[in-house]
């Protein structure tokens, strides 16, 4: 298995597993080793789990032997390798084509599925796989306006997603507007919260930010919770109005989508219809937030990410560029929560908990700060992996009835989240595309520069 | 004698209760190169961020050409045409030379980009051989020397430059300074410099003041200063580069 003029050190690789398989029996040892069962009669008793403790104490033996004779070997190898100069034709031919593909992919996505799935079997896979992604794709994409551009570590990301979504669903059900109307006023909510959170951590920067858009993002959930005569509290705010097809509601009435276009009725209309209005809205958010960064504010957002101090003795307005980044970032997080409450009919506070303002921060760190297409790959990972864990049904026939494999959803987002940091510590996609250039493009790596003071 | 470009009068500025500047007089006319030299912690640099308004003078006035800017956030007093090219360079380094240069020009008019862009690459031509690198890879003299160009590229009536010279190496302080004197002598750029490298600035400027512990001490034209007896032993012994 050793790479050839490498010698492994069988004496060593042993000696590293034993004492790997060593610790992993002292740390198992009160985890898994004992364990404390309630008996009839209420009582704790402790019992003993000898053949799972030794087996997992095995299992950790063997993979850093396995490690020691595979990949050690190989990872020594690659450190020898020179350093490649140019990118490989392959490499530039998939840098070039990669975002016209992709978008042409998620535009026949629906149209692939329901010609492999046929009608009934589609719903789930453009559901769960299709626009369950792509809101994490907006979030992510509006998120980086804030944290990727701006340098403004925002936890509290969830909290304009739910201005959006509570003034949906309460506008809706109150006034009866349609969903084109209450779109861009739930995006204006949101960015008018947004300048609101900007203005007393102007001041802040990085971690003290950090705690205070989290404790923002925890008001808000608080307030929507206890304000029970509005918002219905825990119980939330159901029955609200699904999007129409301009003025036609998808349903199986006379007027239905269905029976005006003289279809046979089918609830996949409405998600096929769901899923291009979040690709069409996620899509402009790319699109927005690409051509800001050639405009002056966007410059401004990077810059302002670099140093402060630079930019105000360059004449430019921080405070202004700051409320902007958030409003912008908050104003995306509306249209999205609008459309989410659109799709469920149905938002509580549950769906806006801290839980999920770090899942969007970790699909744009974990994407790579200010890389569109890094926090769209993120977001199909990290979502798109909640989503199939659900389908592996199969586990349970190993692990037995009660194993669920979701609920081990946040140790494998951490194990993914220390390997990213171990070998791509700036993200998946770190290198930032100049925004202008004077003659040709040239790419140098990120690498190379050392990380901002800011 | 016509009002000075830029006057600063008796000005205070502490950090927490300390205080930093002492009362400090100075002025600068225009056309005129001016320099402050001092020990570490006189309060040179001090004085420069207090005229761009962070921190703030509690005490004094500063007025650039005819207006007080005394209380003008710093953003303001940049679009007044005051630049700078502050301390630690401070360039962008994630961005390019070329988006930096482009964020010099905020306050400019963009009809005049091109002009201003090819203007300050003739000044530094090296800056044209990396217009497309990032910024942080750039050696320390070329960072120094985009961050001059960098705020000339908003066609600055005065350029606070602070300790342009430091930590590289004699000849390219040589060359920084020679691009300095050619745009002053050029262009008639009114530049305040602020450095501890005491034998160079004051062979290139006009005048100079001396800092001691927030206070001017000294003031008088540049080759006065360079004579002083007091300036040769405390600022220039082993300091001939």
């Amino acid at each position: 298995m050793a790479a050839e003029g490498q010698r492994v050190d069988i004496a060593r690789a042993l000696r590293d597993a034993g004492v790997t398989a060593l610790i992993a029996f002292g740390l198992f040892l009160p985890l898994i080793g004992f364990q404390t069962v309630t008996d009839i009669r209420n009582d704790l008793i402790l019992t003993t789990r000898w053949p799972l403790l030794f087996a997992i104490t095995a299992i950790v033996g063997a993979g850093r032997l396995a490690y020691s004779f595979g990949f050690e070997p190989w990872l020594n190898q690659r450190a020898l390798r020179p350093v490649q100069a140019a990118p490989s034709a392959w490499r530039s031919f998939v840098g070039k084509w990669f975002v016209p593909f992709a978008i042409g992919f998620v535009i026949v996505y629906p149209v692939i599925v329901i010609a492999l799935n046929g009608f009934g079997g589609s719903v789930k896979w453009i559901d769960n796989f299709g626009i369950q992604i792509l809101i994490y794709v907006m979030l992510g994409w509006g998120l980086n306006i804030v944290v990727g551009l701006a340098g403004l570590l925002d936890l509290g990301y969830v909290a304009f997603y739910a201005v959006g979504a509570y003034s949906y669903a309460l506008l809706a059900k109150t006034f009866g507007f349609s969903f084109w109307i209450l779109l861009p006023m739930a995006g204006t909510l949101a960015s008018f919260w947004g300048i609101l959170l900007g203005f007393p951590v102007l001041r802040l920067r990085g971690d003290y930010l950090a705690i205070v858009t989290l404790a923002f993002g925890e008001i808000i959930r608080i307030v929507i919770i206890n304000w029970v005569d509005l918002t219905g509290g825990y119980a939330g705010i159901s029955g609200i109005p699904r999007p129409t097809f301009f003025g036609i509601p998808f349903n199986a009435n006379e007027d239905g989508f269905a029976a005006v276009f003289g279809l046979e009725f089918s609830p996949l209309y409405r998600t096929v219809f769901l899923y291009y209005l979040i690709l069409a809205l996620a899509l402009l958010t790319a699109f927005v937030t690409v051509r800001l960064r050639r405009l002056p504010v966007g410059r401004a957002w990077e810059a302002l990410r670099e140093d402060e101090i630079a930019c105000r003795s360059l004449g430019i307005n921080t405070t202004n560029t700051k409320l902007t980044a958030f409003a912008m970032g908050a104003m995306f997080a509306g249209f999205a929560g609008s459309f989410f409450a659109a799709r469920q009919g149905f938002i509580s506070p549950e769906s806006f908990t801290f839980l999920e303002s770090a899942t969007i921060l970790s699909i744009v760190v974990l994407g790579g700060m200010g890389s569109q297409i890094g926090v769209a790959i993120a977001a199909i990972v990290m979502i798109g992996g909640t989503e199939i864990m659900r389908e592996l049904d199969f586990l349970k026939q190993i692990f037995g009835p009660t194993f669920d494999p979701t609920q081990y959803r946040m140790l494998l987002f951490g194990f993914a989240m220390v390997l990213i940091m171990i070998w791509r510590p700036r993200g998946l996609i770190a290198t930032r595309a100049p925004s202008v250039f004077l003659k040709e493009r040239k790419s140098i790596s990120v690498d190379l520069v050392k990380e901002g003071h800011g | 004698m016509t009002t000075p470009l830029l006057s600063v009068r008796g000005v205070k500025t502490f950090y927490g209760r300390v205080m930093a500047l002492k009362g400090v007089d100075l002025d600068v006319s225009e056309g005129e190169i001016v320099t402050l030299i001092g020990a570490n912690g006189a309060g040179k640099s001090t004085l420069m961020m207090t005229v761009c308004g962070n921190p703030r003078a509690r005490e004094g006035s500063i007025a650039f050409a005819g207006r007080d800017i005394t209380h003008l956030p710093t953003h303001e007093i940049a679009r007044l045409k005051l630049a700078q090219a502050p301390e630690g360079r401070r360039i962008f380094s994630r961005m390019t030379v070329l988006e930096n240069l482009q964020m010099g020009a905020t306050t400019a008019e963009p009809a005049e980009f091109e002009r201003d862009l090819d203007r300050v690459l003739a000044l530094f031509p090296r800056l044209k051989q990396r217009i497309g690198q990032r910024g942080g890879t750039l050696s320390g003299g070329e960072q120094q020397m985009l961050a001059i160009a960098r705020a000339l590229m908003a066609r600055p009536r005065l350029l606070l430059l602070d300790e342009p010279s430091l930590g590289l190496a004699p000849m390219i302080v040589r060359q920084i300074f020679d691009a300095i004197r050619a745009l002053n002598k050029q262009d008639g750029l009114t530049v305040f410099l602020v450095e501890q490298n005491a034998y160079h600035a004051l062979k290139l400027a006009h005048r100079g003041y001396v800092m001691v512990n927030g206070l001017i001490t000294l003031s008088g034209t540049g080759s006065e200063l360079l004579e002083r007896p007091e300036i040769k032993s405390a600022y220039l012994e082993g300091g001939r580069a």
